[in-house]
């Protein structure tokens, strides 16, 4: 068992080597690396802020049904079935069927290829459920169809959140997904994230709509505040333009009142329809309005068919530097809500840093110590051993690229402590074993032997831990239970390949010695 | 050689008083959770203006009705630690705050670090918490179980309820608080209390099949002595890991590293005479594992 072959040797010592090489590249800044990875720094070490963003669906599902019911109306028209009282209420779409329809318009909606009730071949569900209470007939979203809602509005708020983030240019963020109706943003190196937060709040659903202060409106008209939530007016549902139809917004300085303004430019679609609807209307305000507050109404003096204008309400350069970015980069598909959020310092980061590497390398000088005091020659394989292991430890989270973060620090510090372990069941067995045992080779070999089945279970105990605790836990802890799991790995190799290797040379050359361990 | 054995009855009692202790004071003082299970909101801020101190910024933030506040130094005496439910959800309460600071004392203030954790959140890390800890029990039962007799997989067990329970009493009796890296640190207590409870055992089966005419009780204690060096050892080195993470790791790990370091004393001293004792009160013997080794 002591004997190893060259072949071994130059394994073992090649292992050492690479990953050694590997967990150097952390130390060298100049740009000519042969490989070019680095152990990642969490955000509580390198600083920065994690949002966790909800996405309210309420809104949403409304819009959803409220289509649905006029998609329903229209369509049952055009089959010439007359079905009563359609009604939207809470969640539900209602309407009556005379009997003789009754079979009818069931099969219109159970059908699998049914039109105003899809995905069935999809997903073997419709999206909304049916029930019939005699003449009364009731749909409300199936399961299937609140996922396939919730999916579509993650897919479009990521995307939104992400143009959004891309535009204030922060440094490698990560926008991700979590269930089906979260984002996470995480965004390194910002320690003020205000005005992000303030930014991923606000819907920014932009209508150009017409003040009707004579209630005579066909489309209906309803109260909206203005920004400064004293003043409101009246203001007609029919949307003349909305964000959809701008190309682009940037914020400006207007020469002739030296206010700052967003000008914006839209389609064709929307430079024509603001073309006619200037046109038609000179002499009445349009009310420009965000997420139902109004922020300004002006009179339109001319027609406008340049396709460009500008909105003017009481901006401050920022603002309206904010609110072109938000125009630019679209309207979210439904509000945010920052349910979870954790910002660190760089400073603090930093400090953090320096703590973790100041107990590490303390903690490293008493474990190795106490060996060194406990064990002489042994003590100081062990030693080389420890060492070793926690270079290959950073050499592996290195090549990985994991992510450090100062719970991770906590893991090496306490693999250090455990990793000594195995080297002293081993030690321990072998001092027992050479009270009967005169030949140090053979007691040697039998310590090594008998202490195996120990250090597995020990070890295998401890990596379940870990296991558990990587796929329970989140960010920081996440980084303790991979540095605690790897840990575990190079603890088992260094001791079996290097100490073993640096044991064996040993023993081999004082085979005679007595009271060797 | 030392002799464990003599002192199991009383230390047994000693842990049966310990755990019922520990759950009056779960079930009646309950545990200081944090905002990570309890939501709310958490400022870490550094002052650059010594004469400002705890009172001063407990009634300055008094006012500003933001319900339940803690205000307490976090380690030195610029750094405070303030803590409070956030009830309304305001958004830029953050801001309300630093520019209410301001006014009040100059512009000394660093926000060093900003946590909000909402209900919603709060409630999901505490279920998965617990669902973590729950896991890693079973799974440490099922791996005894598979690995050893009927009897030592109970005497593991109560060993490991019996850390558990008596670090969370600890930290209930301290009105310590329980975060996020409380939950990391139990789990690894579970690990460590585990990973010491079997290497006795494995100790304790393998002299079961050298000795067939000493009794269990003697056996134990032989196999505690045997691998007493170990076990002091390894405790040892694994102390001085997390004192060292305790005094020089900085503020935010210190929970963590107590918790540990309570959790490794208790792990040590129950593999001894808790997972021991239980072996010698269910009687095992030479034909337990004999037994068990014809069903294979």
């Amino acid at each position: 068992m002591l004997y190893f072959s060259k072949l071994r040797i130059i394994f073992v010592s090649f292992i050492c080597l690479f990953f050694i090489f590997i967990a150097s590249n952390n130390l060298l800044s100049t740009d000519k690396k042969l490989i070019d990875k680095k152990i990642n720094l969490g955000l509580d070490l390198q600083g920065g802020s994690y949002l966790l963003l909800e996405i309210d669906n309420t809104p949403v599902i409304e819009q959803k049904l409220q289509n649905a019911t006029s998609l329903i109306r229209t369509y049952f028209k055009e089959k010439g079935i007359r079905i009563g009282n359609l009604t939207l209420s809470g969640k539900k779409i209602s309407f009556t069927v005379e009997n003789q329809f009754k079979q009818n318009v069931k099969n219109e909606f159970e059908n699998e290829n049914s039109e105003i009730n899809p995905y069935y071949p999809r997903f073997k569900s419709h999206q909304f459920d049916l029930t019939v209470l005699e003449n009364l007939f009731e749909l409300s979203f199936s399961k299937q169809g609140i996922i396939e809602l919730k999916n579509s509005s993650q897919d479009q708020a990521l995307e939104i959140v992400r143009r959004r983030i891309d535009e204030i240019g922060t440094n490698e963020p990560n926008i991700l997904k979590r269930g089906n109706d979260r984002v996470l943003v995480e965004l390194p190196g910002l320690d003020d994230p205000m005005r992000i937060k303030s930014l991923l709040g606000k819907t920014a659903n932009l209508t150009f709509r017409f003040v009707s202060n004579n209630n005579q409106d066909s489309f209906g008209v309803e109260k909206l505040k203005y920004e400064n939530g004293l003043d409101e007016d009246f203001v007609s549902k029919r949307i003349i333009l909305s964000g959809e139809n701008l190309l682009d917004a940037q914020p400006r300085m207007d020469n002739q009142t030296n206010e700052t303004v967003v000008s914006f430019t839209l389609d064709r679609v929307g430079a024509k329809r603001f073309g006619k609807a200037t046109s038609s209307n000179i002499g009445r305000k349009l009310a420009i309005i965000l997420d139902g507050k109004i922020i300004s109404a002006p009179v339109i003096r001319d027609t406008i068919a340049s396709g460009s204008g500008q909105i003017s309400g009481g901006f401050t350069f920022q603002s309206a530097t904010d609110l072109s970015l938000l125009l630019r980069s679209g309207a979210l598909p439904a509000p945010l809500n920052i349910i979870e959020e954790r910002t660190v310092g760089p400073d603090l980061g930093q400090d953090s840093i320096n703590a973790g590497m100041i107990a590490l390398i303390i903690g490293f000088a008493l474990v190795i110590i106490f060996i060194f005091i406990k064990y002489k020659t042994f003590g100081l394989i062990t030693n080389i051993t420890l060492i070793i292991n926690l270079l290959i430890l950073l050499g592996i989270l290195t090549l990985f690229e994991a992510t450090l973060t100062l719970p991770g620090i906590a893991g090496i510090i306490l693999t250090v402590g455990m990793a000594v372990d195995a080297n002293v069941l081993i030690f321990e067995r072998i001092k027992e074993e050479l009270k009967n045992e005169k030949n140090n080779i053979i007691a040697f070999d039998s310590g090594y032997i008998k202490s195996r089945t120990a250090i597995l279970d020990a070890n295998i105990t401890t990596l379940l831990a870990a296991i558990i605790l990587f796929f329970m836990g989140s960010g920081p802890i996440k980084g303790f239970s991979v540095t605690l799991g790897v840990g575990i790995f190079t603890t088992l190799f260094s001791v079996y390949f290097i100490a073993r290797l640096l044991t064996s040379i040993y023993v081999t050359k004082n085979k005679d010695k007595e009271a060797l361990i | 050689m030392i002799k464990f054995n003599k002192f199991y009855n009383q230390f047994n009692i000693l842990s049966s008083l310990l755990i019922v202790a520990s759950l009056i004071l779960l079930t009646f003082k309950g545990l200081n959770f944090g905002i990570d299970f309890k939501g709310g909101t958490l400022i870490e801020l550094r002052s650059s203006d010594l004469k400002i101190n705890v009172s001063s910024l407990r009634d300055n933030l008094n006012q500003m009705d933001l319900g339940d506040v803690s205000v307490k130094k976090f380690g030195n005496n610029r750094d405070y630690l303030i803590k409070f439910e956030n009830k309304d959800k305001k958004e830029n309460i953050i801001k309300d705050i630093k520019s209410n600071l301001d006014k009040s004392f100059g512009n000394n203030f660093d926000f060093r670090r900003v946590e909000n954790v909402g209900p919603k959140v709060s409630s999901e890390l505490l279920r998965s918490g617990i669902i973590a800890i729950s896991v890693s029990l079973a799974v440490m039962l099922i791996y005894i179980w598979i690995r050893f007799e009927w009897q030592f997989s109970f005497g593991a067990i109560l060993a490991l309820f019996h850390d558990v329970i008596v670090t969370l009493g600890l930290f209930s009796l301290l009105n310590l608080e329980i975060n996020l890296s409380i939950i990391a640190a139990v789990l690894t207590i579970v690990g460590y209390s585990m990973n010491d409870t079997v290497v006795i055992f494995d100790r304790v089966r393998e002299n079961l099949k050298k000795y067939s005419d000493i009794k269990i009780f003697d056996l134990t204690n032989i196999s505690i002595n045997e691998t007493l060096s170990r076990t002091l050892i390894t405790s040892i080195t694994t102390l001085l890991a997390l004192l060292s993470i305790f005094f020089f790791g900085g503020e935010i790990l210190k929970g963590f590293s107590l918790a540990m370091i309570f959790g490794v004393i208790f792990g040590t001293y129950s593999s001894i005479y808790i997972a021991n004792s239980v072996l010698v009160r269910l009687k095992v013997s030479q034909k337990t594992i004999l037994k068990e080794d014809e069903k294979i």
